[in-house]
């Protein structure tokens, strides 16, 4: 199931076509800042069927995530978004006995290539989970400097790409004159954001969301869903989440997943408005179960 | 595609430095197997010496003749015998008061006083076990004279913070809510502890009283000043100095004579195998009582 | 407690009555086998606790009663003699201190990294479905009676080393200057190496599997954390698992210190028992545990038993300060990630 692309230009959101040719060719840290159209990757994922042990929990998703578009995963929880987005940078290797069949592309790269290494596709695929997780016995400063130091980054750069980067997640301010305390002394919003900055510092073309308000108080879930408009356009994002207002104020496509399968997706306007399939008029109207 | 073709991780290409990070990987999970190899190679090599060594001396007649005052020839039964009573009047002390002083932290203690308790029974473990027999020694040898009775006594000391620690955390797997359901019927506390809490974790407290016999039958250094001087005969009053096979490899060990060897590695050989054997029923049971307990949580 | 006061404030809106007005509740008498039961496992299991305080605080005053005699004769000198001659009733503990803290030094100082590289193979390097069998093999290793090992140690171990090993050492490493003392050309089957060598094999088990247990208490957030970043294996454990578990590697190894330092069996078996003060490592040696260990067979005076409760004394204190500290550190470790 793809997105109708004319469905999206009549919502009015998607922005450009991301500039053809392999995204290989353009060094990662020149594309910051980058001002016309979509920076960011495309995932395709086709007939992606993950199991954990014999048991499978995903029967087959298909779905592409744009460059420019904030892309909604909604669903009753077990439905398997999480184990979806995990698959995309391949943290379902994580969980004992974890696996995925079916092709997912980042543009043309296949992620479960033999010669893809896990570490670079990491690396271009970033995750933000659903608990804060800053690295306890690191200062707010040495987590951005983590992803830095793994990804080879020079020393004198790496300052400035972590200014730079607790800049776009909307803390530098906050955070400028005590970079050297626990990053687990911050708040849980600004946790969240120290880790989403952890993220974005090593530049990646996609970044998975999962359910990353769900640990945060109103206030800071604000902050958080400013900060992923304001980012959408530098990085292909995916956004998990349990809560469809969320889904309804900040994604520009929604996909709604069910059991392990993918019932139905389109642009946030028709899905919340138009919903072609029963199920899904049932969950965006809170009459599912 | 073209990056493709030249058979080029084309994420990796991104990434600078990930050859030398992968090779830097590679190396230490390397010796993480190098050292997991080398701690169970050095397993595999005792044993397999003690097999290879022993295996040829065990026979009924070793079995069950008592040790040679005059070197060659004779068995063991002796020590066989003596360690057996030895070990079951230790068990049978340090049992009931390892048991009883888990169930006093975990149903009765407040919960400071359970980690003082903790603390203490930590602390006592980690007493060398040649000082629990200089205190066995001056507690009821001196003035006297060795006996098994003091060499039980040593050994439950050493066995009596295992169990109780042991016994402790298994008592504290038992969901509260098993507990509070029984004493909700109308039960007592005491039955609630006799008919559900000690019957939920009997596999646990099982397994802690076997690995503390299977350490028992082995310790050598608590019978050292208590129980170590006996005679090449079968002994079953304890009231004696009771014959038991880790002196005897002991002091086999130190002789200059390659009889006395060949024994020595025939008693490692039935000790290891009963202390080897004991661990394995006690691991095994712990998996299925640690299963059933988490199920129940 | 709670259900208790809830009780007493519905007896009390009952009018006062006192006991017994309420049916239900205040007018049920608990059977005589109750009451007995209660108390009688109540005090039983007290009793069980207060032997073990007993036993632990009794030993720590027996050991220094019986070392009294040796206290007051000798005082604190005793810790700086290297004499042990029951002749003329002069002892010391000096050399006996000085093996002790080669030996377990010694033992550690190979331990400790491959305690380290085995945990972290079982906890997060190796395939999943076989850690549980390595983890059993290696804790059965802890298992195997230091009799036994000491056994080894003297006829398996011992020509090896005099044979192949310590030449070995001596050809390579015996020419730098200073350390090259260590690995002397004297040859022999007992030793301070066997020693060292022994107490690693048991010593292994022990701080390895506590360290297993503390790389657990690592939350797998954090992990996932460093892993999503694009970090290998190797860089999540150093970025994240080692700096988590410091304290409690340090308790962990402070623990595994203590063992070696109290081990007399298999000490006493393959260490020779010389009260000399060197350093070559091939010459025979004694620790403190390994030399009380060796005087079972009777002492020739009050002064000489005396002086080896002495020499448990001191064991004692070092045990009691290295468990005791690292019971803390490693607690404090297992608490905070909880």
């Amino acid at each position: 199931m793809t997105i109708d692309r004319k469905e999206l230009d009549a919502a009015g959101r998607v922005r450009h076509e991301t500039p053809p040719g392999p995204r290989t060719e353009v060094p990662a840290v020149d594309r910051v800042g980058v001002e016309h159209g979509a920076s960011g990757s495309r995932v395709h994922l086709e007939d992606v069927k993950a199991y954990y042990g014999t048991k499978r929990v995903l029967h087959g998703i298909t779905l592409s995530l744009e460059p420019g578009v904030v892309t909604g995963i909604i669903g009753p929880s077990g439905c398997g978004k999480s184990t979806m987005v995990r698959c995309i940078n391949r943290m379902h290797e994580e969980v004992p006995g974890g696996r995925c069949e079916g092709r997912i592309l980042l543009d043309e790269i296949d992620l479960n290539g033999p010669e893809v290494d896990v570490v670079g596709v990491r690396r271009a695929v970033g995750m933000v989970f659903q608990k804060p997780n800053p690295f306890p016995t690191m200062s707010i400063l040495g987590n951005v400097l983590a992803g830095l130091r793994f990804v080879g980054v020079p020393r004198e750069r790496r300052i400035e790409r972590a200014e730079a980067a607790l800049t776009d997640a909307g803390l530098w301010d906050e955070v400028k004159d005590r970079l050297s305390d626990p990053g687990v002394s911050l708040s849980g919003g600004q946790q969240q954001r120290l880790c989403i900055a952890r993220a974005l510092a090593v530049e990646p073309d996609v970044l998975l969301m999962d359910e990353p308000c769900s640990a945060l108080d109103p206030a800071a879930t604000m902050r958080i869903e400013e900060l992923i408009t304001q980012l959408k356009r530098r990085v292909t994002i995916a956004l998990v989440t349990h809560n469809m207002q969320q889904a309804a104020r900040i994604a520009d496509v929604t996909a709604f997943m069910l059991a392990g399968e993918l019932i139905e997706v389109g642009s946030t306007d028709r899905m919340f408005t138009d919903p072609q399939d029963e199920r899904t008029e049932q969950y965006v109207t809170g009459r599912f179960g | 595609m073209r990056l493709r073709q030249m058979a080029v991780d084309p994420l990796g290409a991104r990434v600078p430095n990930l050859r030398r990070r992968r090779i830097v990987n590679a190396a230490w999970i390397g010796s993480a197997w190098a050292g997991a190899s080398i701690a169970v190679g050095l397993l595999l090599v005792v044993v397999a010496g003690v097999v290879a060594r022993g295996i040829g001396s065990i026979n009924p007649t070793f079995l069950t003749t008592p040790t040679d005052p005059f070197g060659s020839g004779g068995g063991i039964s002796n020590a066989i015998v003596g360690t057996a009573i030895l070990v079951a009047l230790a068990s049978a002390m340090a049992v009931p008061v390892g048991i009883l002083t888990a169930l006093y932290t975990s149903e009765f203690a407040s919960r400071r006083l359970a980690s003082g308790l903790r603390y203490v029974l930590d602390v006592l473990n980690g007493v060398p076990t040649i000082i629990t027999g200089i205190f066995v020694f001056g507690l009821l040898v001196v003035g006297r004279s060795q006996s098994g009775w003091a060499g039980a006594a040593g050994l439950a000391i050493v066995m009596v913070p295992l169990i109780a620690r042991s016994g402790q955390e298994v008592l504290a797997l038992v969901p509260s809510g098993l507990r509070e359901a029984s004493l909700a019927l109308g039960a007592s506390r005491w039955r609630t502890v006799l008919r559900v809490v000690i019957p939920t974790s009997i596999g646990g407290l099982v397994t802690g009283a076997l690995l503390a016999v299977a350490r028992a039958a082995g310790e050598t250094a608590p019978l050292l000043f208590t129980c170590s001087i006996f005679p090449n005969l079968v002994q079953t009053d304890p009231s004696r100095v009771l014959p038991n096979i880790p002196i005897t490899i002991f002091q086999f060990s130190e002789s200059p004579d390659p009889v006395k060897h060949a024994q020595a590695w025939a008693a490692a050989l039935v000790l290891i195998a009963f202390v080897l054997a004991v661990s394995m029923v006690a691991r095994l049971l712990s998996a299925r009582t640690r299963r059933r307990l988490q199920e129940l949580r | 407690m709670a259900e208790r006061a809830v009780l007493g404030v519905h007896r009390g809106r009952q009018g006062g009555a006192g006991p017994g007005a309420h049916p239900s509740i205040g007018g049920r008498r608990r059977s005589l086998a109750d009451r007995i039961g209660e108390r009688g496992l109540y005090l039983l299991s007290l009793a069980a606790a207060s032997l073990s305080v007993v036993i632990a605080g009794g030993l720590v005053a027996k050991v220094l009663a019986e070392a009294w005699p040796a206290l007051s004769a000798f005082g604190l000198d005793f810790l700086t003699t290297s004499a042990w001659d029951p002749v003329h009733g002069r002892f010391g503990a000096a050399a006996f201190l000085f093996g002790t803290a080669v030996s377990s030094f010694g033992a550690l100082l190979i331990a400790t990294p491959l305690s380290i590289l085995i945990a972290l193979f079982l906890s997060e390097l190796s395939p999943r479905r076989s850690r549980g069998p390595i983890a059993a093999l290696i804790e059965l290793l802890a298992g195997i009676p230091s009799v036994i090992l000491g056994l080894w140690g003297i006829l398996v171990l011992g020509p090896v080393m005099r044979d192949t090993i310590e030449p070995a050492l001596h050809d390579t490493l015996g020419s730098i200057p200073v350390l090259g003392n260590l690995f002397g050309p004297d040859y022999s089957i007992v030793g301070m190496l066997p020693a060292i060598v022994i107490l690693t094999i048991m010593t292994v088990p022990i701080v390895s599997s506590l360290m297993r247990e503390i790389f657990a208490t690592v939350p797998a957030a954090t992990k996932e954390g460093a892993l999503a970043l694009g970090a290998t294996r190797w860089e999540m454990i150093r970025t994240v698992v080692l700096p988590h578990a410091r304290p409690g590697m340090v308790g962990a190894v402070i623990l595994g210190l203590g063992r070696a330092v109290g081990e007399a069996i298999a000490v006493t078996q393959v260490i020779g028992g010389t009260e000399g003060i060197r350093a070559n490592l091939f010459l025979p040696s004694d620790t403190l545990a390994s030399r009380i260990a060796g005087q079972y067979q009777g002492a020739t005076s009050d002064l000489q038993i005396a002086s080896i409760a002495y020499l448990g004394a001191i064991l004692l204190a070092l045990a009691l300060l290295s468990n005791g500290v690292a019971r803390l550190w490693v607690r404090d470790a297992a608490g905070a990630a909880a």
